[in-house]
């Protein structure tokens, strides 16, 4: 909490001069727009039906003229700062937050939800704006509002004053008792709306599963439950939280009454004008109602502080570890090496223990074992992902932990299982690596991945939006254009996850020709299940249960007998 | 024509309220009523003012104060009937709605569903559902309220003098312009900050699931200096709203206070006109601010208005999408014929498409007998066994299952003919046993494992902890890529179908396992018709008919034996396979 509030100070340390200045105003706005009642109220002092001085009411009015206007102005001028102090913030928060996304270590987003991220970044960030700065901003002028209001009481009439003053608080009591017996309405409300969404996103995710076995029925049936409880519990829960209202309005017009029968008397004791009683009325209206407010301002201000507190603890995450003063690499030519490599996700889990492996330049390495044996791990490790836990991967003799990780990484080209295109064209998808190619490069480079025949087919050819994560292309066609990617921008070594798994057959020889054109030379780690596609592999590294089992080219492994000959053997077993 | 448009619309929208029409009315009637009581207390003030406290009568004034006292309790409960019957007509109406939506969700045809996105719907059917429910919640208590207090204070005003109410007649239409105007002109820009914002969702989204991309591209500066542009984009929006939203507040309070300035000059020549009292001053005087502090709430509230219309919209346009799809009236139970599946000269245009995805197919097959489907990534092999089940219907040409046109059957007994197994398995948050009985409620545990056996599951399902009581997370997140597809192929085959389809359903299996799966398929005791979409040739090779396709036409029909002779194209994909795979074994 104490953390939170100052990462908060640091944040809007910018904009230190608007605040102060919105605090001002504020302060000076509540202060003269509640001179106005006065005003008035001497005003109507003057109207007796026993002659008027038109003269003096005029004076009164055009007093209260110009400083209503001035008001309007203050006022005007306090909601554009704190529009700007706001906007500003969420702007700047935003984007510390995506800047600390761009550097955390892989490991940190691979084990957190994006949805809980991105709702970070979202929806947290809207809240806190919203909860925080308007709730200040209301905050304060409810405090203004009380301490002015209670001033120009006191001056008008200081026991009737006293009477609002004392009466008043009664009805934070009252606001405090009903929102605590409505807490657990919304828990329960926000826990059914959750099953609720999560059974939603099933059906509707699944909606072909659903058709194809006629289970549409059911699944009306078990929505229609979940529907009509968050209907019980919704009901309940939005009445009693809007049972506040009410009763503090209650309490505050028994206030009015109080204010009115003691000033009442007070005027007849001779004790106050009725102009006075007028004026202090309109101040026991506005003085009660910051108390109504400043309850669910502060459960608000909660609220926000609790939204910050998670953007700020994303924000604060440490970074990877910094590669400023390290240096570039060599001229990579494909010299890998790893010596005594130990690593592990978790510490409970050893996985790779004591790994060696010489890779020189132009050779191919074949990474192969059953789904979930842990292939992708070599790759994490490779490109620095992550970082061995003892141990030293070595490009060019020189340790990868002791180089920029820009030199390190624009040396691989790397397809992934996952294929992720981003949101653009498919121009700007295929130029990621090499943003200023020429279109005779880029159509060059699909040819060569046998993209191009399917990319002039689509609609607006390479100008076509891939849309949201690709959507509009099939799984072959968006890992083609991952392909065309790496072959594009050309780099000295390259890590394929079972890249071709996602492409038809036919076209897995066209590409697997193309790569052969692209590996040649270069040296390349390649991820697959298919064993056909790795046996011409200088080396073939053999995994399970996260660990290197065995090493060797084909013919030696096979020779061995051992896992990798069983594997290679079932492939064809009938 | 719009205008109509929208009453036909909203229209469609009240039906909603059906089994809480009683409450939407009395609702907003019982704020009224308190409002009226509200209206009541200048009045009573300014008795006090003009007849208690010049007579010096304190018994009068307290009884009056009692008076104010009764206003309030009256109010209160006023108030919480109000409250309470727009809690239950908000929430019943978003009960009813959100249940149509649902229910309309399962009419549609995958070409609507492919228009609207699954994860679109899915924010309507709930987010969007429940911001309508607070607006429309808020709207039922508080909407009513300030027109009634506004308008009201000037009926009152009218009752007390004509000719200084006449400062309200001109004050609350200048009052309206102010409000509604400004509301108006940001509900355009709050789109535009709505859809700006999803920009920048988009970008944090793609920057998680792309971290390993973008750092392997070394982008990251690139990507920080898009997002900061949209960042940037969105904030200008934001302020725009603001700036504009900013200028209620102290036009009203200006505009209120000039008028309270007019009514108290006009009431002073009045009162020396001997027209008003001083009491009465007071009481117009009270009147006008009442209005202001209305005002003010009504503004603040306003502003939740757009956003309610919004999302009221977006639900009510998945209603008004219409299902292409017209349901059949077959339900009978005659399903012989020569054919089980016959495809004549069938094509398919999916509706954003420009070019057809299935072109002029024709093929036939037998009860029992079984059809591999091959062909490059993209060929349209997904289409060809969309059409099975209706999940989409050809453009042109006829899909006929036991010799009936697809079309004739009620889509509840022609999807019930098949056991369909989807490329990517999609299994659901709930016991193992749940999902099996997902397409067969009624199957025994025996038929369940002897499902799973065949499916290659039970090996790894009896390890399970608790077996068949093992729950499923969501997402299937607990289970491997081959687990989730074996169980998935276990739960086609618990209904024992006349036709099972698997599309491309075996390939998270290594190949072991794909043979035993095949053999286990053939050895089935209720003999359906199989079709099975592949890119691998030893899992379509023993198929009786084989289709190769290519761009949507057919490149061959026939045994592997027979495509080895006349299609080069079978024969490229075979060679690429097995002959090299077993050259390199040599």
């Amino acid at each position: 909490m104490k953390k939170t509030v100052k990462s908060l100070l640091k944040l809007l340390g910018r904009s230190k001069a608007a605040l102060a200045l919105s605090i001002a105003l504020a302060a000076a706005s509540v202060g003269l727009s509640l001179y106005v009642p006065i005003l008035f109220g001497n005003a109507i002092d003057e109207i007796v039906e026993t002659g008027i001085k038109f003269d003096v009411v005029f004076g009164f009015l055009s007093r209260a003229g110009i400083i209503a206007a001035v008001t309007a102005l203050l006022q005007w001028a306090m909601g554009m700062i704190n529009n700007r102090i706001t906007y500003d913030a969420v702007r700047n928060v935003r984007r510390l937050a995506f800047e600390k996304i761009e550097v955390l270590p892989l490991k940190y987003i691979d084990s957190h939800a994006y949805g809980d991220l991105l709702s970070r970044v979202i929806s947290d960030v809207d809240q806190f704006a919203d909860g925080l700065l308007m709730g200040f901003s209301q905050f304060f002028t409810g405090v203004c509002t009380i301490f002015v209001t209670l001033g120009f009481m006191l001056y008008i009439n200081p026991r009737v004053a006293l009477v609002a003053a004392l009466l008043t608080p009664l009805s934070i009591f009252v606001a405090r008792f009903v929102a605590k017996n409505t807490h657990s309405l919304f828990e329960k409300q926000s826990k059914i709306r959750g099953s609720q969404t999560a059974l939603v996103d099933e059906m509707i995710g699944g909606e072909k599963t659903v058709m194809a076995y006629g289970y549409r029925a059911r699944a009306e049936e078990r929505f229609d439950k979940i529907n009509r409880e968050l209907e019980t519990t919704t009901r309940k829960a939005l009445f009693y939280s809007s049972l506040v209202n009410p009763t503090t309005r209650f309490v505050n017009s028994m206030v009015y009454a109080a204010v009115c029968l003691v000033g009442a008397f007070t005027v007849i004791s001779g004790g106050m004008s009725v102009g006075g009683l007028s004026a202090i009325l309109s101040y026991a209206n506005q003085f009660t109602k910051p108390f109504n407010e400043i309850s669910g301002v502060i459960t608000e201000l909660q609220n926000a502080l609790v939204c910050a507190g998670r953007i700020f603890e994303l924000i604060d995450e440490p970074a990877q570890p910094s590669d400023e003063a390290f240096g570039e690499l060599p001229p990579i030519k494909g010299n890998v090496s790893l010596q005594n490599v130990y690593f592990s996700y978790t510490p409970e889990r050893p996985l790779i223990t004591d790994f060696n492996l010489d890779v020189r330049e132009g050779r191919r390495v074949a990474i192969v074992g059953p789904t979930g044996c842990g292939k992708t791990t070599l790759i994490n490790l490779l490109m620095r992902f992550y970082d061995v836990d003892s141990g030293v991967i070595a490009v060019e003799g020189k340790n990868i932990a002791e180089v920029k990780r820009r030199s390190l990484r624009s040396g691989y080209g790397m397809v992934l299982q996952d294929t992720w295109l981003r949101s653009g064209t498919v121009r700007d998808n295929i130029t990621m690596g090499k943003p200023d190619a020429t279109v005779e490069e880029i159509i060059a480079a699909a040819k060569a991945t046998h993209a191009h025949s399917f990319i002039k087919r689509l609609p607006q050819g390479y100008d076509t939006e891939v849309g949201e994560d690709g959507g509009s292309l099939s799984a072959g066609q968006r890992q083609l254009l991952c392909i065309t990617r790496v072959m594009l921008s050309a780099p000295p070594m390259l890590i394929l996850d079972e890249a071709t798994s996602n492409i038809d057959t036919k076209t897995e020889i066209r590409v697997q020709r193309a790569f052969e054109k692209l590996m040649s030379g270069k040296t390349s780690f390649i991820v697959a299940h298919r064993l056909s596609t790795v046996m011409s592999a200088d080396i073939i590294l053999v995994m399970r249960d996260g660990n290197v089992v065995e090493q060797g080219n084909h013919s030696e492994l096979m020779a061995k007998g051992g896992f990798y000959a069983e594997l290679y053997n079932s492939q064809f077993r009938r | 024509m719009k205008d109509l448009r929208e009453v036909r619309e909203i229209k469609n929208i009240l039906k909603y309220f059906k089994g809480y029409t009683l409450e939407a009315f009395t609702a907003p009637f019982f704020k009224i009523l308190e409002a009226c009581f509200e209206l009541l207390v200048p009045f009573v003030v300014a008795a006090i003012i003009d007849n208690g406290i010049p007579s010096g009568d304190k018994g009068y004034i307290a009884k009056m104060c009692g008076v104010l006292v009764l206003l309030g309790a009256v109010g209160l409960a006023s108030t919480l009937a109000a409250q309470y019957f727009a809690a239950k007509g908000a929430v019943g109406f978003c009960t009813n709605l959100r249940r149509a939506v649902f229910e309309h969700i399962g009419d549609l045809s995958f070409s609507e569903l492919d228009t609207l996105g699954q994860s679109s719907l899915i924010t309507r059917i709930t987010s969007d559902i429940n911001t309508v429910q607070s607006g429309l919640n808020m709207m039922l208590r508080l909407m009513m309220r300030s027109p009634i207090i506004v308008f009201g204070a000037m009926i009152m005003a009218f009752t007390i003098d004509f000719k200084a109410a006449l400062v309200f007649a001109a004050a609350i239409p200048i009052l309206t312009v102010i409000v509604v105007g400004i509301t108006l002109r940001c509900i355009p820009l709050y789109d535009g900050v709505q859809r700006r914002l999803e920009g920048v969702l988009l970008s944090t989204k793609e920057n998680l699931t792309g971290a390993r991309v973008i750092r392997a591209f070394c982008k990251e500066d690139e990507e920080t200096a898009r997002f900061a542009e949209k960042n940037g984009l969105l904030c200008k929006a934001q302020k725009q709203v603001g700036r504009i939203s900013a200028a209620m507040n102290p036009l009203t309070f200006v505009t209120v206070n000039l008028a309270i300035i007019i009514l108290i000059w006009q009431g002073a020549l009045r009162v020396e006109g001997g027209a008003l009292t001083q009491g009465l001053v007071i009481a117009l005087y009270n009147y006008m601010s009442q209005i202001l502090v209305e005002l003010v709430k009504l503004a603040n509230l306003i502003i939740s208005v757009p956003k309610t219309v919004a999302c009221l919209k977006r639900t009510v346009e998945v209603l008004d999408t219409e299902s292409s799809m017209a349901d059949g009236d077959y339900t009978g139970r005659n399903i012989s014929s020569e054919y089980a599946v016959e495809f004549i000269s069938c094509s398919l245009k999916y509706r954003s498409a420009s070019a057809e995805s299935l072109e002029n197919i024709s093929l036939a097959l037998k009860p029992g007998e079984s059809l591999g489907v091959i062909g490059p990534t993209g060929c349209g092999k997904t289409s060809l066994v969309s059409l099975l089940p209706r999940f989409y219907d050809a453009t042109s040409g006829e899909v006929r299952v036991f010799g009936r046109n697809v079309k004739d059957y009620s889509l509840e007994r022609l999807r019930g003919l098949f056991g369909f197994v989807q490329q990517k398995s999609r299994l659901f948050h709930g016991t193992v046993r749940e999902n099996m009985l997902f397409g067969a409620p009624e199957a025994s545990d025996e038929d369940i494992i002897e499902a799973l056996k065949a499916a290659q599951a039970w090996e790894f399902v009896e390890k399970l902890d608790g077996g068949l009581d093992h729950v499923i997370e969501q997402g299937q997140s607990n289970l491997s890529g081959g687990q989730a597809q074996r169980l998935s192929i276990a739960r086609a085959l618990v209904r024992k179908p006349k036709i099972l389809v698997f599309d491309d359903s075996s390939s998270a299996l290594d190949y072991q396992t794909d043979a035993k799966l095949r053999a286990a398929l053939s050895a089935l005791s209720f003999k359906p018709t199989v079709v099975t979409v592949s890119q691998r040739v030893s899992t379509v090779m023993h198929c009786d008919k084989i289709i190769v396709l290519e761009d949507g036409k057919t490149e061959g029909i026939g045994s592997h034996g027979e495509l080895m002779q006349t299609c080069p194209e079978y024969r490229e994909i075979y060679d690429s396979q097995i002959r090299s795979a077993e050259g390199g074994a040599a």
